[in-house]
């Protein structure tokens, strides 16, 4: 294990595009439901509860068995049923494939797997453990949306990285029990769902102007 | 209160689908409804309360089972009702399991489950789609009755098609659900519901709006409509028409 090596993999300036992506923060600020620092907060909690769980609990076994990386990729499809969002996190898989492959050598994944098994694969080659996998797939769900809040809102940074601190025990409690489940049959892992994140990616998807790509 | 309820539709050859099976412990009753459909249409069964709840400390397990060419809709005359029962006691669960045979028919369309406040009840469903096999799943929620707040209630849901997993989904709302009535998962909606239709061909054309309304087509071959309401109207609205009675799940003959 390496702390240095985490914090590599963690750091929002990877080049792995997540700063296109709002995490389906931008259709629920134009339909109203987050205009201010504490309805952030409420949306960063339901996300890391539900979509940050999922992520942490795929990132985690495919760190632990990176050869199980195809039957995950299959297992988060049944969990995405937004095509906007499958998309979305394919994309954002094989951008974090090809920064990972300067960095680390990676064993053979798909060319565009779902971003959690990515991360999970490109975690193990890192020489990283499960439960560091999943503590980055669970900060990265709530820490993407959250600088997407301070662009789309224009609110005080030091208020909205507030919560991000105040998550943080969340996101290492997700991450331990998501990486005591990392063998589980792929059926048994999370699948906490968030109806507006869906409802709300399909309709971005069909805006013709958006500042973010989900 | 435990109970243990079966159905089992099986094609018969004559009048179409006969129930093989059916048997029911209070407070899970099953009756057949309607005449006997003519030309080969669904058997109609509707789920009866038999009591209050359910509460904690219930334990109900539900078990369906439809044949090849057999073709079976089920329905419940009311709302379930979730209450919160004795304090000590474990939560209340719901466990539905259904498999569809090829050729089988299965559509579930039950009113909702309300979660009253104070609740705390897990629903459980297992579906086995058989290839060639062709579902219509409804599940909606009501978090609270009218002015009151959600108990902790959480569905999940695992439906497999063809030997591999279609969908698979929980949701959790309540005051032990982190973020629930936030912005991405509920935000102020009370209601909320879900049709999954195996083949997609079974719902409309993928779409969004209007309001908190979209259908989607899954990875694998089914299609998700889903809404989210300020209450149960809205819902409705949403997905009632998608649930019409069908003939259109039946192939012609002759």
């Amino acid at each position: 294990m390496s702390l240095a090596t985490l914090l590599v993999l963690a750091d929002g300036r990877l080049p792995a595009g997540g700063h296109a992506h709002s995490g389906g923060l931008e259709p629920q600020v134009s339909a109203g439901r987050v205009r201010d620092v504490g309805q952030v907060a409420e949306f960063l909690r339901g996300r890391l509860a539900t979509s940050g769980l999922v992520a942490a609990a795929f990132a985690a076994a495919a760190c632990d068995r990176p050869s199980r990386s195809l039957e995950l990729d299959a297992g988060f499809d049944a969990r995405t049923p937004s095509p906007a969002q499958r998309k979305a996190s394919r994309a954002q898989g094989r951008a974090l494939l090809r920064a990972a492959r300067a960095m680390w050598s990676l064993p053979p994944v798909g060319r565009e797997p779902h971003q959690p098994v990515a991360l999970g694969v490109v975690a193990s080659a890192a020489g990283l453990s499960p439960t560091e996998a999943a503590v980055a797939a669970a900060h990265g769900t709530v820490s993407g949306a959250a600088s997407a809040a301070v662009r789309l809102l224009g609110l005080d940074p030091y208020a909205v990285h507030g919560l991000l601190a105040r998550l943080a025990p969340d996101c290492d409690r997700i991450a331990a029990g998501a990486a005591a489940r990392a063998g589980d049959p792929v059926d048994d892992l999370p699948a906490a769902g968030a109806p507006l994140l869906d409802i709300g990616a399909e309709l971005h998807a069909t805006w013709e102007v958006r500042l973010f790509a989900s | 209160m435990r109970a243990s309820s079966r159905v089992v539709a099986e094609s018969d050859r004559s009048r179409g689908t006969r129930l093989a099976v059916l048997r029911s412990e209070s407070p899970l009753l099953l009756r057949r409804t309607g005449a006997a459909p003519a030309g080969g249409g669904p058997v109609t069964v509707h789920l009866v309360g038999g009591g209050a709840g359910p509460l904690r400390g219930d334990e109900l397990r539900l078990e369906i089972e439809v044949g090849p060419g057999a073709s079976l809709e089920l329905r419940s005359v009311a709302a379930q009702l979730a209450l919160p029962g004795r304090g000590h006691l474990p939560r209340s669960r719901l466990h539905v399991s259904a498999t569809v045979a090829a050729g089988g028919s299965l559509r579930w369309l039950p009113e909702p489950l309300i979660a009253a406040a104070g609740c705390d009840h897990l629903a459980v469903t297992r579906v086995e789609v058989a290839d060639g096999g062709s579902l219509l799943w409804r599940d909606d929620l009501v978090c609270g009755r009218h002015g009151e707040d959600s108990g902790d209630v959480r569905v999940d849901t695992t439906i497999r098609y063809a030997g591999s997993t279609l969908y698979r989904h929980e949701l959790s709302v309540g005051p032990s659900a982190p973020g629930w009535s936030g912005a991405a998962v509920l935000g102020g909606g009370r209601a909320s519901g879900t049709v999954v239709a195996v083949p997609a061909a079974l719902l409309p054309a993928a779409t969004s709006g209007p309001g908190d309304f979209a259908v989607m087509p899954l990875a694998g071959p089914g299609a998700l409509a889903t809404a989210v309401g300020g209450d149960i109207r809205s819902v409705h609205a949403a997905l009632n028409p998608l649930c019409e009675p069908a003939a259109t799940l039946e192939p012609a003959t002759g």
